[in-house]
């Protein structure tokens, strides 16, 4: 086991040199003029164009351009300066303040996912073809029809601003009430998935022959279910969930955006727009480990889960 | 995500209206008892940044507007008047007497002296500072010499103290619009707290800035989240009648008018293009509009051969029916534009464009046929900012009316159009748009139309724009400078270098707890006005 980690940790410092030099790359040959980009419509002075570029190192060009960028914000990056964004800001401080807000909302989205999704999948899967299943595969089938950019301001208007149940937007320091209904948006869409393989899952290991074995030896039907079907049922969900986790901090850019939450998803999103090379850089940079780290945690979390999966 | 907007400025006859009608707090019309205890909160994005020579869009020059008072602002007739200053005064259009008014200070308790001026603009117009509104003082004596990587001189040679309350400024050509100029953001003071040593600014003065405003931060920027102000006790002029102001940052204008349909935010400053339908229904009286003064407008490349005739740019301006895109495009959250200058400036007439301006299908096909016009048109555009439907529409208008082939080109970005623009490759006709940088039919001319003008990209040029241009700046008098640029304008409608097809209005709402929501000169919320309803 110790081995494993170790040896993942290792194709982890791989696995994110890599993606940054790709993502560099991309940034960098899909730079077009970043400086008007932050202008905007407005003429950008001679004055100004010179200073930026100069800053920046935005006549750094062509494959050694290209190289010589790499490398200096590789560099700086080692020493755990991830550069300023083309407004002048301290990138590290811009994800310093939207990582948290960002995590909180995910982990709502993913309780939510988890607490209704799961509990849901395994009664549907109990019950099969009852009324209770039904009704759950059509509301899942109508929320995985709908996308975010629908539902969410769909339910802002109606639970926000209408019968005002929930406040319409978070804003940037929001309590647990406030973002209630972002991660509720945001989650609706993997619960849905995560009802769904549950209740195949569980419908399946109900007919395995452990289960017949528990039944037969007496035990009661709550011990059956949730030990011996729900933990085997698991993997499949644990394997979309972790997976989640990544998807759900990099894709709030519509949840992000609706409900006015300054996260991760609205910076990147800023970063695109702008051209703002570092600032996508250092996002991505930071949404891979992410991404890294919760595969890791998945697949430790299978041996624990089925006895019979052994890391070497 | 929002678009960004163009800073686009207003012209006031409508809310001066209310305004007049609302004058008497807790009069009729709906309006409640004032709370001047109470804050405000106001929607805007988050800014570019917050030293005043460095901010040129919209939200941090709203955000300035509370912790400055400028120089002079402008009345109903778009005419600048003196605020913190005292006087501003010039024999012969070039050099111009600077007299500020006495009891200003800064919200740190330092005086506010000339110096605090010359230093603040100084610092904006020395180009190693990187400073986004640096042009704003090309017109100063000295200007030249602190340009390029290692400029000759620190300091505007133009800029001369008189004494602690007085200054002189030298421009280097005779400018008669010079006093309007100076109601814009860049020409705010800077207090020496500002400056950690002479020429360079503190390091952190942007996250607090201290001026000499209606209102002093409350506590620090919070980035993308929010800029709090409160009542600067100690301030001289006019008291705002809130306690504070509360700027909170969106990312969306969707979720600023969620917030303001619940009463959750105050003002929204732009309603989103997709509630414009419902907005008069949603806020009925608190939806309002005012005009803005941005001009959009189809420019010919001129330089090219199919275009340099008049009667084909004249016949295509016939062909396009200005009305029936406004209504139906852009659900009259603009208005058409058949000049060349906005009515959000002294000097506008209605109509200048002339017959060229109005919809005569078949005497365009004629014209059209008659001068040769290509058979084929292309409009380009940005494809980033919402303008695919109307340039379509355009098109199927020049399609149906004059017999041409026409397509859309779509450029990812206006960056991008505007790099082929500048190296002249065939794209055709091309959208821009324009606004102004202070109220002043030059504004609108001399950068767009002069044969050396800075966003002059289709290549006109007329020896007889360029004189009179000269002869308005150097006029005597406001009104004569005013009489020479008409005559400019007319020139223009002769040649139509560009096709002016709409000027921008401010579509801009509030909640039910405050009154009084105007709109100034700058796209920006009057603070001075606005009051919480108790």
């Amino acid at each position: 086991m110790f081995r494993f980690i170790v040896r993942r940790l290792l194709q982890m410092v791989l696995a994110f040199f890599g993606t940054t030099l790709i993502v560099y790359a991309l940034m960098f040959a899909g730079q077009g003029d970043p400086i008007q980009a932050l202008a905007g419509e407005r003429p950008v002075t001679a004055a100004q164009r010179a200073y930026l570029t100069e800053k920046y190192h935005l006549d750094a060009t062509g494959v050694g351009g290209f190289f010589y960028r790499y490398f200096d914000y590789i560099s700086n990056l080692l020493r755990g300066d991830l550069g300023e964004s083309l407004t002048g800001r301290s990138i590290g401080d811009i994800l310093a303040a939207a990582w948290p807000v960002t995590i909180k909302l995910a982990l709502i989205a993913i309780a939510v996912a988890v607490i209704f999704g799961v509990t849901a999948g395994v009664l549907a899967g109990i019950r099969r073809g009852s009324i209770f299943d039904n009704a759950t595969l059509l509301l899942t089938l109508l929320v995985l029809g709908i996308p975010t950019i629908v539902l969410a301001p769909l339910a802002q208007y109606f639970l926000g601003v209408k019968w005002q149940v929930f406040p319409p937007t978070a804003g940037a320091d929001p309590g647990f009430g406030a973002l209630l209904l972002p991660g509720i948006v945001l989650g609706s869409l993997s619960l849905a998935t995560a009802l769904r393989l549950t209740r195949t899952s569980v419908a399946e290991n109900l007919r395995a022959d452990y289960v017949r074995t528990a039944r037969s030896k007496g035990l009661p039907s709550r011990r059956v279910v949730s030990v011996h079907v729900l933990r085997n049922s698991l993997i499949p969900v644990i394997t979309f969930l972790g997976v989640e986790v990544g998807n759900l901090m990099s894709g709030a850019i519509i949840t992000e955006g609706v409900f006015n939450i300054p996260g991760v998803g609205f910076n990147l999103f800023r970063g695109i727009r702008t051209e703002d090379g570092p600032l996508v850089v250092g996002i991505v940079s930071v949404l891979v480990v992410v991404y890294l780290v919760a595969n890791l945690v998945v697949d430790i979390l299978y041996a624990v889960l089925d006895p019979r999966i052994r890391y070497e | 995500m929002r678009v960004r907007r163009l800073a686009a400025w207003t012209a006031l006859p409508l809310a001066v209206t209310l305004g007049l009608a609302a004058c008497g707090s807790g009069g009729d019309g709906g309006s409640g008892e004032s709370d001047p205890n109470a804050a405000v909160r106001i929607e805007i994005a988050e800014p570019q940044h917050l030293v005043p020579t460095n901010t040129n869009e919209t939200s941090g020059s709203q955000v300035l507007a509370a912790l400055f008072s400028p120089l002079v602002d402008y009345d109903e007739a778009h005419k600048p008047y003196e605020v913190a200053a005292e006087s501003i005064t010039s024999e012969d259009n070039t050099t111009w007497t600077i007299k500020l008014k006495d009891g200003y200070t800064f919200h740190n308790g330092e005086d506010v002296t000339a110096d605090s001026y010359i230093d603040a603009w100084n610092y904006g117009a020395y180009a190693p500072n990187g400073q986004n509104s640096s042009y704003f003082f090309e017109k100063i004596a000295g200007y030249d010499d602190l340009q390029g990587e290692s400029p000759k001189a620190e300091t505007l040679s133009g800029l001369k103290k008189v004494d602690d309350q007085t200054f002189a400024v030298t421009l280097s050509q005779p400018y008669s619009e010079f006093k309007a100029m100076l109601g814009y953001t860049a020409f705010y003071p800077l207090p020496e707290a500002a400056f950690s040593a002479p020429g360079e600014l503190a390091e952190g003065f942007e996250q607090a800035p201290i001026g000499q405003g209606p209102f002093k931060m409350k506590g620090t920027w919070q980035h993308d989240a929010k800029v709090e102000v409160e009542r600067y006790d100690a301030f001289p002029g006019e008291r705002p009648k809130v306690a504070g102001v509360e700027f909170r940052i969106y990312q969306q204008l969707t979720a600023a008018y969620a917030d303001v349909l619940s009463d959750n935010l105050d003002v929204i400053k732009t309603i989103p293009t997709e509630n414009l339908s419902t907005a008069e229904t949603d806020l009925g009286d608190r939806f309002l509009q005012s005009p803005a003064s941005s001009l959009h407008f189809l420019a010919f490349p001129t330089f090219q051969e199919e275009f340099s005739n008049p009667d084909v740019r004249k016949a295509i301006s016939m062909a396009i029916d200005r009305d029936e895109i406004t209504t139906s495009i852009f659900k009259d959250s603009q208005q058409p534009a058949r000049s060349f200058v906005s009515p959000a400036v002294a000097g506008y007439r209605e109509n200048t464009v002339g017959a060229p301006g109005e919809f005569d299908p078949a005497k365009a096909k004629a014209l059209y046929q008659a001068a040769g016009g290509p058979s084929k048109i292309t409009l380009s555009y940005n494809g980033d900012g919402g303008h695919k439907d109307w340039i379509d529409a355009t098109c199927n208008q020049l399609k149906a009316n004059l017999g041409v082939d026409c397509v859309g080109n779509a450029e990812p970005k206006f960056a991008d159009l505007l790099t082929k623009v500048k190296a002249k490759q065939p794209v055709g006709l091309f959208r821009m748009g324009w606004i102004m940088d202070y109220p002043s039919m030059e504004n609108y001319l001399g950068p767009l139309y002069s044969t050396n003008g800075s966003s002059n990209y289709y290549g006109y040029s007329n020896p007889d724009f360029d004189r009179l241009l000269a002869e308005g700046a150097s006029a005597p008098s406001e009104e004569e400078a005013i009489k020479k640029y008409q005559e400019a304008e007319d020139l223009l409608a002769e040649d139509l270098p560009v096709v002016p097809l709409r000027f921008g209005q401010n579509n801009f709402g509030h909640s039910t707890k405050v009154q009084n929501v105007e709109m100034d000169l700058f796209d920006r919320i009057d603070l001075i006005k606005i009051e919480a309803v108790k």
